[in-house]
């Protein structure tokens, strides 16, 4: 057994992506690796918060630091933007001490200090690397034969480095997605960035970086893409049809979470990965594999 | 001319104050961050044109455009530029500046975005990201809300739009208001 401090972050936990949380902690009992979520944690610090007010930013996210530096655990988070913002603020402490000196000032006022020792992972990272590629193969009963898979890793899973992988040609979701037996596509774009939050704000921003996303995934004949990120997931599932309004599309792509591809290569029972989540229905692309 | 270099130095201070900001000095200006920069086309002046900007002093131009707010945060440039300048903390300290000294440009709905996201997060620690996306618009331009209904309707249908949020234990929350009620005293990082 494997124990990880586990930091769902907002979207994964209470919004959106319910089904990356779910799944992700089903396919970590398969491979026998324990997710303890962190006791109340908040926000991970976020993007936005940190072009409002960075002191205020950098202390809600160390908040969650110094709890999890008591447990003594690498802490792992299945969203790529929390990822980004928790170890934006690990490296501020060590470069910044004046910094880290009022952040912990500021922690203090809660009884809290942080000492910044907390490994930050990303879950891909965790299954790609600890537990890697060919364990996940020994696991998989009904092999994904073929099922042709855009690997997507958007930006901040592998940016800024130094991360655990390339930052701008990545190969670890490749890997993986190659060790459930189905097929990585070719995807030129897969750390081009889906838009983000300015989907909320600058909607048409979003919808043509997306836009691009989809038609490189799809003109390289992919059937369904795997994300990292429930950013990611939504600016190209819940837009998707947007996207086709506006440029006059049809795409019809499936825009899953890797650990949902690893639960159904895995035999782990559809009702606990959350596919009834997915705006753009994944039913017919994994129709062969789910029913066997 | 005076005063306009008097005006950069301080404003240059400012931008350097802020960790991540420093880096502005190391700039050589080979603009590998704009040609590197999916939202470029958006901006009032590209990355590399802003810090030129604001080393000569031009704090106006500078906060109220809209550059540094179409930033997406995919850090690109950041692994890109051959100073190692971090590129895209460097443009979030703008953004801050811009806030604090209330110049953020209105012809973006980001900075309005941005602070709602910020409330959400100061008043309950966390953020239903799907809720508050309908919030936004119902906020900023209840048109749009109308347009978004589509949207709003298939992902209640999926069960993707939650409508209690998250919310800490009493002594969390307590814990986490006074960590940031301090953070305020304290008053920024400089
Ligand atoms: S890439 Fe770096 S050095 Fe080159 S213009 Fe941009 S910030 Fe300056
Ligand atoms: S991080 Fe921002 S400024 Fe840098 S390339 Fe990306 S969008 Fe452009």
């Amino acid at each position: 057994m494997r124990y990880y401090t586990y930091f769902p972050g907002c979207s994964a936990s209470h919004g959106g992506a319910k089904a990356y949380d779910w799944s992700a902690q089903a396919v970590a009992k398969a491979l026998e690796v324990e997710l303890i979520e962190l006791d109340d944690w908040n926000c991970c610090g976020s993007t936005p918060y940190t072009s409002v007010d960075e002191l205020a930013s950098y202390c809600v996210s160390a908040r969650n630091l110094a709890l999890a530096e008591k447990r003594g655990l690498d802490l792992v988070t299945p969203c790529s933007a929390c990822y980004v913002i928790l170890n934006r603020t690990n490296s501020a402490f060590r470069e910044y001490p004046a910094l880290r000196a009022k952040v912990n000032e500021a922690l203090a006022a809660g009884d809290l200090e942080y000492h910044g020792t907390v490994n930050v992972r990303h879950l891909l990272d965790v299954f790609a690397n600890d537990i890697g590629c060919e364990e996940i193969a020994s696991r998989v009963k009904g092999d994904l034969g073929g099922l042709k898979v855009a690997p997507y890793y958007g930006c901040q899973v592998v940016r800024p480095s130094p991360g655990f992988d390339h930052p701008e040609s990545p190969e670890s979701l490749d890997r993986l997605i190659k060790s459930l037996g189905a097929e990585a596509t070719p995807f030129p774009l897969k750390t081009r960035c889906c838009g983000g939050s300015l989907v909320i704000s600058e909607e048409n921003v979003a919808l043509e970086l997306a836009h691009k996303l989809l038609d490189s995934a799809s003109s390289n004949g992919a059937e369904c893409i795997a994300t990292v990120c429930p950013l990611c997931q939504t600016n190209l599932d819940v837009y998707q049809s947007r996207i086709n309004k506006k440029f006059k599309t049809s795409f019809n792509l499936p825009v899953l979470f890797f650990t949902q591809l690893m639960g159904i290569a895995f035999g782990i029972d559809r009702r606990s990965l959350g596919f009834e989540k997915c705006i753009v229905s994944p039913k017919e692309v994994l129709a062969g594999y789910i029913e066997r | 001319m005076e005063t306009k270099v008097q005006g950069s130095n301080t404003f240059l201070q400012e931008i350097c104050a802020i960790p991540g900001g420093e880096g502005i000095r190391l700039c050589i200006q080979c603009g590998t961050c704009s040609a590197s920069c999916p939202n470029v086309n958006r901006m009032d002046y590209t990355p590399r044109q802003l810090f030129a900007m604001a080393r000569a002093g031009m704090r106006e131009e500078v906060l109220s455009s809209n550059s540094m707010w179409f930033c997406l945060s995919c850090y690109l440039c950041t692994v890109r530029c051959p100073r190692g300048i971090k590129v895209t903390d460097l443009m979030h300290a703008l953004d801050c500046l811009a806030v604090q000294q209330r110049l953020s440009s209105g012809r973006t709905y980001t900075p309005t975005m941005y602070r709602s996201f910020s409330d959400f997060v100061y008043s309950i620690g966390s953020v239903p990201e799907m809720s508050f996306m309908i919030w936004f618009y119902l906020l900023t331009n209840p048109l749009r809300a109308m347009k978004m209904m589509p949207m709003a309707l298939s992902l209640l249908k999926h069960g993707r739009l939650s409508a209690r949020a998250r919310r800490l234990k009493p002594e969390a929350e307590r814990q986490f208001k006074a960590i940031l009620d301090k953070a305020e005293s304290l008053g920024g990082i400089r």
